[in-house]
């Protein structure tokens, strides 16, 4: 039996399921003062004396991270930054904390300029004084190469400080957004130990009780879910894990296996999300946080202005819905005519005060010069477009990102859904998206719980980047910060095998079942490297994946 | 920053499956190291800098600039297809106003590939600047449009296609012709009786740094620009006069290659050559991106870079400031060179020896040129290769003169197709291709 638990805005919602069964559910208001005891009430209102043995996996998705980051509670955090030459350190400076240290490895993760140790010195008297206690070290293609980011670590380690280095957080090139990354890692890094601490106390009361562990997990950015007390080094991956809770519903309830879209409706906006023959497509670069752009896995998610209590307007003529939201509709004590008047007049709904939709939409259709009724229709015909417009923009975006072999150009995945998933209030709507689409629609049953049972039911996910350079005859496991001597002969098999290895102990730490252990090669490349017209080795390029996804049914036993 | 920022159009295509051979300096590996430095720096995430997937020539575009040779079916691969494809959305991007700028980071390279085409020379198949112009043309009504060619080698293929055009003016600066691939690109090489002036050669010593490029950009280049008033102007950004590059012998950096792009301002750059994968590409092409959109290129730099080390010397000097003395007079006395180089002849002809290196193939043609003073003038190609192909070319200019257009599609009519295995007409101006 699972327990899943989402912390979202406005409620938390809990679940029990059992061999993929919904067997009972809770909802309580969510204080964004206090999550754990929005966490805790929403636990306690399932677990019975009855059920508290047969649970055997916890999983929450908790708003904590995001909320430190949003509101600034966060930690004072030194940036050292090994930057060397490249764009100028004004565009990389987090501010008055940022230091710029010497120390450069290259694009083959050769080092050119070694660090300094003076300079170092120096820069740890500057922290010292300045009383800061959590360092990030991040360095120009240090997923390259780790070893500068390790020993300017060991340089500036002292037992009251903690250290962030940018290699662990991912394998993906981009220095500023590995600065951005490792910056949050550290800033939310006290705020999330104690989150973890309280939770941590909660679950050994229970176990306690009942005279066994039970594992507790935590939902990811990218849909996936890592052990509690693993995520402890990492808990920037844990950033948006609510937007991700509500793609990982829809697999819970839908049974997606084609390419679709799925939206969430809600109030103010609409989510709008996109699978690829059933898994959910990941964010390209990594997710973007309060502005900030990094390098974290994150599952897709498109927001746009368009909701069930947008504001409705006419201006020259024209329908105008959103982008802003003024309370509620109308039928249900708002003052502003919205798209769910529109949709009650329209008969397509049927919950609130009938004739207050009515009054508030015939201001729009005497503007419009129509019948209340059409002005209704026409309405929630608009909404409609806006958002098939949209889904139909973003696939475009999508099918049109640029590729770099010739194979992927001519003969790349396109994605062409066959199936719109439809959930929130509004969700009425779908017959008239869909058909602007041209696909079927579904809406997902228990869709009000859908957030919390994409929480019990994500499997855990990783990924390993490898690089091989058999001309410098070296090896590197980027987020691991290991760097190993490799034969010339080293293949581009060789390193699949490695990375796959490497992955699954990966995996298992952080806490998956092994049946869930399904590894994906989503790269790999041998060049060959030709100095002054010989071959001198091979620059391979492996990287190995487990996709988001469900768990598999075994695992829960 | 004192710099307007521009919006930057990145059009990336490094085919990574694909080479000529698998030794060979247009390889896969090739844009590797830059791919990495460009991702590394973050460049795509700067709001102003927006990267787009290339598009696919067709053989109908191609046909607007070459004679190939049986057919572009078969001189092209999708590798060609896609990068001259990637250089029109480049400029597509630019002209339907998406973006200020565009570089097209493509391979393989064009500028070698001439008007008549009978297999690949200098790497090229196809002339993949020469396609996008043509679709410019085409497409957006432009008519004048500047080529500048900053590789290291001589863009012959260029200078060929457009050598009797007066509306394109085509720059190139190269090592000179006496040290290097191709071995043309003097001075006097300086366009077609009824184009004189729309072809300028530069040729520079080896061993020119930093210092005597910016001299002739400044001293030549664009006051030369300034006077033509391109509507467009187009770099053929050749990467190969690095300081580290393996096949030739110049002392560029990546900061000169920044400031070069930031003076010159080009709406459009193509990647050419530049073969220095690892120790050149990934800053140069950074610099040159960072320039284009008006960002900070100050801190890049090479690893190695030593100003003293590639310092051009005095002599090196003298030799530049002498040869930009040279074309500037040439330049301003283009209007008069005509009747001395004409006399009274109503068509001119030329004989020329074409050699393909990367396929070994020999071609000779003989070019006429019909003197006109109202347009570029017909052209007409006799050409024989050693592959035993014979063809012959009737080629009317962009801006056709009714009297031009008349004696070529007589031409055309009356020539005797027992002697050739195809004949041509190309009219750039109604956009006609035929083949008998």
């Amino acid at each position: 039996m699972i327990l899943g638990i989402d912390v979202g805005g406005t409620h938390t919602d809990a679940v029990l399921v059992e061999n993929f069964q919904l067997l009972n559910k809770a909802k309580v208001l969510t204080d964004q003062a206090n999550i754990l005891s929005s966490l805790l009430a929403a636990a306690r209102e399932l677990i019975s004396k009855e059920n508290i043995r047969r649970i055997n996996r916890i999983v929450l998705s908790t708003t904590i991270s995001t909320n430190a980051i949003v509101q600034n509670k966060t930690n004072r955090v030194a940036m050292i930054l090994l930057n060397g030459p490249g764009l100028s350190p004004e565009t990389l400076s987090l501010g008055e904390d940022t230091y710029f240290a010497k120390g450069y490895v290259n694009h083959r993760g050769i080092p050119v300029n070694g660090l300094s140790r003076r300079q170092l010195a120096h820069i740890s008297q500057e922290i010292s004084e300045k009383q800061i206690h959590h360092i990030g070290i991040v360095g120009k293609f240090s997923s390259r190469n780790p070893q500068q980011e390790l020993e300017a670590a060991d340089l500036l380690q002292e037992p009251s400080r903690r250290m962030f280095l940018g290699h662990t957080l991912s394998g993906q090139l981009g220095f500023p957004r590995r600065i951005a990354t490792t910056y949050l890692n550290a800033a939310i890094n006290d705020i999330y130990r104690k989150f973890v601490d309280d939770v941590q106390k909660f679950i050994d009361k229970i176990s306690q009780e009942i005279g066994s562990s039970i594992p507790v997990y935590i939902l990811k950015a990218d849909g996936g879910t890592i052990l509690l007390e693993q995520s402890l080094s990492c808990p920037v991956q844990t950033i948006l894990s609510g937007p991700a809770a509500g793609v990982m519903g829809f697999l819970a309830t839908t049974a997606i296996q084609e390419d679709a879209v799925a939206l969430d409706i809600g109030g103010t906006t609409t989510d709008i999300s996109v699978f690829a023959d059933g898994i959910p497509l990941l964010e390209p670069a990594g997710v973007t946080i309060n502005g900030r752009k990094t390098l974290i896995r994150g599952l897709y998610t498109k927001s746009i202005g368009v909701g069930g209590d947008s504001v409705v307007k006419v201006e020259n003529g024209q329908i105008i819905i959103g982008p802003q939201r003024e309370g509620p509709a109308v039928a249900l004590g708002g003052s502003i005519p919205t798209p769910t008047d529109a949709m009650i007049v329209d008969g397509i709904v049927k919950f609130g005060d009938h004739a207050k939709a009515r009054d508030a939409i015939t201001g729009i259709a005497e503007k419009l010069h129509m019948e209340v009724k059409a002005a209704a229709h026409a309405i929630v015909e608009q909404m409609a477009e806006t958002i098939a417009s949209h889904v139909i923009e973003i696939l475009a975006e999508i099918n049109n990102k640029p590729v770099y072999t010739i194979h992927e150009l001519l003969e790349g995945k396109k994605i062409l859904p066959k199936m719109l998933c439809v959930a929130g209030g509004p969700a009425a709507v779908a017959p008239v998206i869909a058909r602007k689409l041209g696909y079927p629609y579904v809406i997902p049953e228990n869709s009000e719980v859908a957030n919390a049972l994409g929480v019990a039911l994500s499997r855990t996910t990783a990924e390993a980047t490898i690089l091989a350079d058999t001309e410098k005859q070296e090896l590197v496991i980027c987020e691991e910060g290991c760097v190993q001597k490799i034969p010339r002969s080293f293949s581009l098999e060789d390193t699949i095998e490695l990375g796959k290895k490497t992955l699954q102990n990966k995996a298992i730490l952080m806490g998956a079942g092994s049946e869930d252990i399904r590894m994906e090669v989503t790269e790999s490349q041998s060049f060959n490297m030709i100095r002054d017209y010989y071959t001198t080795g091979k620059n391979i390029r492996v990287k190995v994946q487990i996709k988001p996804g469900l768990i598999a049914s075994g695992t829960e036993r | 920053m004192p710099h307007p920022l521009k919006k930057t159009g990145l059009v990336f295509f490094p085919a990574f499956d694909w080479a000529i051979s698998a030794n060979h300096p247009e390889r896969e590996e090739r844009l590797l190291y830059t791919q990495d430095q460009v991702m590394e720096e973050g460049l795509l995430d700067f709001p102003n800098i927006l990267e787009f997937k290339p598009g696919i020539a067709t053989y109908d575009q191609i046909n607007r600039c070459h004679i190939c040779v049986p057919n572009p079916q078969n001189l092209t691969t999708h590798s060609h297809l896609i990068s001259a494809g990637g250089a029109i959305t480049a400029a597509q991007k630019v002209l339907t106003g998406v973006v200020d700028n565009a570089f097209a980071l493509v391979r393989p390279p064009g500028h070698h590939s001439m008007l008549v085409a009978h297999g690949a020379r200098g790497f090229c198949n196809i002339n993949i600047e020469a396609v996008m112009i043509e679709y410019i043309r085409h497409t957006f009504g432009i008519r004048r449009i500047a080529v500048v060619d900053t590789d290291c080698h001589h863009g012959d293929g260029t200078q060929d296609i457009y050598w009797n055009d007066p509306d394109v003016l085509c720059i190139s600066i190269h090592q000179d012709g006496r040290t290097l691939y191709p071995g043309t690109g003097f001075t006097d090489d300086f366009g077609g009786p009824n184009a004189l002036g729309a072809t300028i050669n530069i040729p520079l010593p080896p061993r020119t740094s930093d210092e005597g490029f910016l001299y002739v950009l400044d001293n030549a280049i664009l006051p030369i620009l300034d006077e033509f008033q391109p509507q467009i102007i187009i770099n053929s950004a050749g990467q190969d006069n690095h300081y580290s590059d393996p096949i030739t012998n110049m002392n560029f950096s990546a900061q000169g290659y920044a400031l070069l792009n930031e003076k010159l301002a080009p709406h459009i750059a193509v990647l050419e050559g530049g073969y220095s994968i690892e120790k050149a590409l990934p800053y140069v092409n950074v610099g040159i991106i960072l320039a284009m959109a008006g960002l900070d290129y100050s801190q890049v730099r090479e690893p190695d870079y030593d100003a003293d080390r590639i310092r051009q010397s005095t002599d090196v000097t003298r030799l530049i400031e002498n040869e930009v003395k040279k074309v500037m007079s040439l330049w301003k006395r283009k209007k008069d060179l005509k009747k001395q180089i004409t006399g009274s002849a109503s068509y001119i002809r030329r004989e020329k020896n074409i050699y393909y290196d990367t396929d070994d193939i020999s071609e000779k043609q003989i070019e006429t040129v019909r003197v006109c003073d109202d347009c570029g003038g017909l052209v007409m190609i006799e050409s024989t290769a050693d592959t035993g192909k014979r063809i012959y070319a009737v080629i009317l200019p962009n801006a056709c003169c009714p009297e031009c257009r008349k004696s070529g599609e007589m031409f055309f009519e009356k020539i005797n197709g027992l002697q050739y295995h195809h004949i041509y007409l190309q009219d750039r101006q109604k956009d006609v291709f035929i083949v008998k």
